[in-house]
């Protein structure tokens, strides 16, 4: 295409987040007209990507970015994201960005009120005029049609299905007669199947009427029966453009996952399906902001190291934590052929099972305790141990010695950087911190150990350590671990199967031998695809 | 507004009691304390309407910060204070009748804008904590009040009339007569129906100033308020300056509050300098919650409904307290007590309200993920 053509060029941009490099000199073109899919797994770099587009407050306080924008062909900075809209640039969010308890129409047409004049306007100012309500509604039934769906303008936001009010939010768009790039970035991810259906026609029909589209999606199906383009990205750069018409969703999600397996994996033989299933999970619901798990069916075997990925949201988060009872949760979970009771930490942990949360510095730690402390801290509440009986159980006294020898024994063996055992735990980095973690659950001695997100964001020395300590749990002790984890690789390094969670259920488990592409298709919930057996 | 809480419970009946649970107490505790008391018909009326002229405006200026999601001012003592010192100078320049009343308001209402545009500023950086912060700022600008009138007036601030100050010379006295307004807006236009009698005038005001009110929610500024009310986050990325809209509404309110300390003390005809505005905020809104208003959500309607019954069992209480345990004390003990109780108790309601509104939403949004996957999506 001739230079001249294109709307929006986002050339060499790079950014960084405090040093760790987010997007590396990425180029993106988008015509008139035109839909330009932008696929990558989390973290990928999308929604940064679009934020420095945007002109976002979190992109000029952290240092800015390099390379070059042009709209139309002149080059652009937003200093803001009102002068992106100004300049005829509209985002639809990831998270809904509408007033609840107004309707449709007033959330439309928000700030952006048609009013009427008055008297009092000469001595108080604009904001007294009053609202034009007939207008407003004639201008938000005239934005919802350009959109060619079904909303009822005068609805609440709050009465709202999730389907209608994504609507809202790109009819707030429509209402702006300057916008001529549309963002949306994971518009459908809530959607149900019809909504996204409506939604993609919707998209369509606006870029056939000339508006150009950037559409961040993990349906791969969708964006390519709609995109006219696909730009992958991959570790914040640009891996291929593909024209839709001429890929499949295969080519798409392994150019997505990518990498090849880099250190060989020890893969034991079959020999775990065997043997007995320890933890049996039946239809298990979760209530997990953000992470909700709706009807999840698992068995884990006794002796495995059991991964579950999935993308961010999707679910994958909540398993564990509706099992150990930190979130409410409905369902059936047998432990070793009993019922495991839900909602009831205590009694999780009392029966041998341990968990070492993702929430390191919520859950996971008393930041503000010595490191021996903390790593025996469940084992003196739930079990009792490290205490010393005086007057026959009147008085109880922590063993401080027995702990302080405990707490070295870990700090050596899973080789924590600290002064002393002694060390508060907020002045540890966060591998270490994480490490801390991982010693408070083998204090315990679980024969079940639920690990989730245990590397993230720790440096590459840490990451490889607490993966070598969780093999060595699982070889030497017989723990049953299952590890959720949002890095497909780690997770291929160290487990034996790998279930993929997506909308809040296991949609496949594979060996951890199975094609990368798989793992993407299945993470996209692209299950008919994917040729490794399920 | 946000307070849908429960409109979504099952059986309408249901639905409404537990909504309005706090008037419906009331009205059955009036419905035993009333015929106990022993008063006439008559009396009762005549009280109810004088009250329903003297605070209603007051309470009234409760409403805006409830609608920019504020919660319920106790700010309101600052503009009370601000009617008090443009009483002060109203009596001092001997000005009498209404335009004694008009002179009166148009002092306030400079102090008024300002101590607003103070509470409003404070309040920007206490979001969340409204209530309490706003209560904590009436007890230390009564301070600053309490020097500026005790120490300020009669020596840096002059102040001719000696009838006004304190023997010593400066100083404003304790208690101050309001001889030449009292009542005059009452009497300004008073009809009497069966011996019931009516100030029209004030009536009038009161529902010009509801007028007002109603007209402002349709305004630019009132569509900003209710945004900013509901989400200050998603009002800010539309562009709407949400700090300057929060403290217009304080500003509002407190000349508002202004205004009705000044009608309402023209109708008792005294100042008590140092305390008649202590209990201004607090009465106002333990009123205005009986009358079935949240933190959330408060209406006109909620406004003359929770007078009436505030004031009624004020008024029957004492002498049902007499008739069952033989003390009137008790009447007064019971005002404070009932004030700061259903205040505390209504917080709490609140809160817990949007806990089950919480949860219901959390079940709902469930429901829905359920159906989507019955639906078929991602097979
Ligand atoms: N404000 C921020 N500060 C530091 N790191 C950030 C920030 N925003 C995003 N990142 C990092 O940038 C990377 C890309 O994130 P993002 O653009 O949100 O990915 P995507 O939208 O593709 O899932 C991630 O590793 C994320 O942790
Ligand atoms: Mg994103």
């Amino acid at each position: 295409m001739d230079e001249k053509q294109y709307l929006l060029r986002m050339e060499n941009i790079s950014k960084d987040f405090f040093g760790n490099q987010v997007l590396k000199d990425v180029t993106i073109r988008v015509g008139k007209g035109e839909i330009i899919g932008l696929v990558g797994e989390n973290g990928a770099g999308k929604s940064t990507l679009m934020n420095i587009l945007f002109g976002l407050s979190v992109i000029h306080e952290t240092g800015g970015f390099q390379g070059r924008i042009f709209l139309e062909d002149n080059e652009v900075n937003f200093a803001s994201p009102f002068e992106a809209i100004e300049a005829g640039i509209g985002m639809v969010h990831q998270e809904f960005i509408l007033i609840p308890g107004f309707t449709a129409t007033e959330n439309i047409l928000l700030n952006r009120e048609s009013t009427n004049y008055n008297i009092l306007v000469e001595v108080f100012g604009e904001r007294l005029r009053t609202l034009d309500r007939e207008e407003m509604h004639k201008r938000a039934v005239k934005a919802i049609e350009k959109l060619g769906v079904q909303l009822d303008p005068d609805m609440l936001v709050s009465e709202m299905p999730v389907g209608h009010r994504q609507f809202t939010e790109i009819a707030r768009e429509m209402d702006r007669q300057s916008t001529k790039l549309l963002v949306l970035d994971e518009p459908t991810a809530v959607l149900t199947e019809s909504e996204a259906n409506t939604m993609l026609k919707a998209a369509r029909k606006l870029a056939d009427s000339g508006l150009s589209i950037i559409f961040i999606t993990h349906r791969l199906s969708e964006v390519l029966e709609i995109a006219d383009r696909l730009v992958v990205l991959r570790d914040g750069q640009v891996v291929r453009e593909l024209e839709s018409s001429k890929t499949t969703p295969r080519e798409v999600a392994s150019l997505m996952v990518g990498r090849e397996i880099k250190d060989a994996i020890s893969v034991r033989s079959n020999d775990s399906e065997e043997s007995e299933i320890v933890l049996d999970i039946k239809d298990l619901w979760v209530d997990m902001p953000g992470e909700q798990v709706n009807g999840v069916n698992l068995q884990v075997h006794k002796g495995e190291i059991l991964g579950i990925g999935g993308l961010a949201g999707q679910g994958k988060l909540g398993i564990a934590n509706g099992v150990m009872g930190l979130f409410p949760a409905e369902g059936e979970v047998h432990y070793k052929g009993e019922i495991l009771p839900l909602n009831n930490p205590v009694s999780v942990l009392s029966k041998g099972i341990a968990f070492v949360s993702e929430d390191r510095r919520g859950v996971g730690l008393l930041l503000d305790e010595p490191i021996d402390l903390n790593i025996v801290f469940t084992a003196i509440q739930i079990q009792g141990r490290f205490i010393k009986n005086f007057l026959g159980g009147l008085v109880k006294w922590r063993d401080e010695k027995e702990i302080s020898r405990v707490a070295r024994e870990y700090v050596d063996s899973l080789q924590i950087k600290c002064v002393s055992e002694k060390q508060e735990a907020k002045e540890l980095s966060g591998g270490n911190q994480q490490k801390v973690c991982l010693a408070k659950a083998f204090v315990l001695e679980p024969d079940l150990l639920f690990v989730s997100e245990p590397t993230r964001g720790i440096d590459v020395g840490a990451k490889s350590v607490v993966l070598e300590t969780l093999r060595r749990q699982n070889r030497e002790h017989g723990t049953t671990i299952i590890m959720t984890s949002s890095e497909l690789e780690e997770l291929r390094s160290i487990c034996d199967r790998i279930a993929i969670v997506n909308e809040g259920k296991i949609f496949g488990i594979l060996p951890p031998t199975a094609d990368p592409a798989d793992f993407g298709l299945l993470m996209l919930g692209e299950q008919e695809e994917v040729k490794s057996g399920v | 507004m946000k307070d849908q809480s429960l409109t979504r419970a099952k059986n309408p009946l249901v639905r409404f009691a537990i909504s309005n649970a706090v008037p419906i107490l009331f009205i059955i505790l009036l419905i035993f304390a009333v015929p106990l008391s022993g008063f006439s018909t008559d009396y009762l009326l005549n009280e109810i309407i004088t009250r329903l002229g003297r605070n209603s405006f007051l309470v009234i200026s409760l409403l805006i910060p409830v609608m920019a999601g504020m919660g319920l001012n106790f700010g309101i003592v600052l503009g009370a204070m601000a009617g008090q010192i443009g009483l002060i100078f109203m009596l001092d320049w001997g000005v009498v009748g209404i335009p004694g009343i008009v002179l009166a308001m148009l002092v306030g209402t400079p102090i008024a804008i300002l101590l607003g545009l103070l509470a409003g500023t404070i309040l920007n950086r206490a979001k969340g904590r409204e209530m309490v912060t706003s209560m904590i700022l009436g007890f230390f600008i009564n301070g600053i009040y309490q020097f500026t009138i005790l120490y300020g007036m009669g020596s840096v601030i002059p102040i001719s009339s000696n009838k006004l100050l304190l023997p010593r010379g400066y100083g404003v006295r304790n208690a101050l007569d309001l001889l030449s307004v009292r009542k005059v807006l009452d009497n300004m236009w008073s009809v009497e129906i069966s011996g019931v009698s009516i100030p029209l005038g004030v009536f009038s005001i009161i529902a010009a100033l509801c007028i007002f009110v109603f007209w402002f929610t349709r305004t630019k500024l009132g569509q900003d308020m209710r945004a900013v009310g509901q989400d200050m986050q998603v009002a800010a990325t539309a562009g709407i300056n949400v700090d300057r809209t929060r403290t217009l509404s304080i500003i509002i309110s407190t000349v508002l509050a202004c205004f009705g300390q000044i009608i309402f003390l023209q109708n008792i005809g005294t100042i008590n300098t140092y305390n008649s505005h202590d209990q201004v905020g607090t009465f106002a809104i333990a009123a205005l919650l009986i009358g079935g208003a949240s933190v959330a959500k408060a209406t006109i309607p909620n406004v003359f409904i929770g007078i009436t019954l505030f004031h009624l069992t004020f008024i029957v209480a004492p002498r049902a307290g007499k008739e069952l345990l033989g003390q009137a004390q008790i009447g007064e003990y019971f005002r404070v007590f009932v004030s700061y109780g259903i205040i505390a108790i209504s917080l709490a309601l609140y809160a817990w309200r949007r806990q089950v509104e919480k949860e219901t939403e959390r079940r709902r949004a469930k429901a829905a993920i359920k159906a989507a996957i019955e639906d078929g999506t991602g097979g």
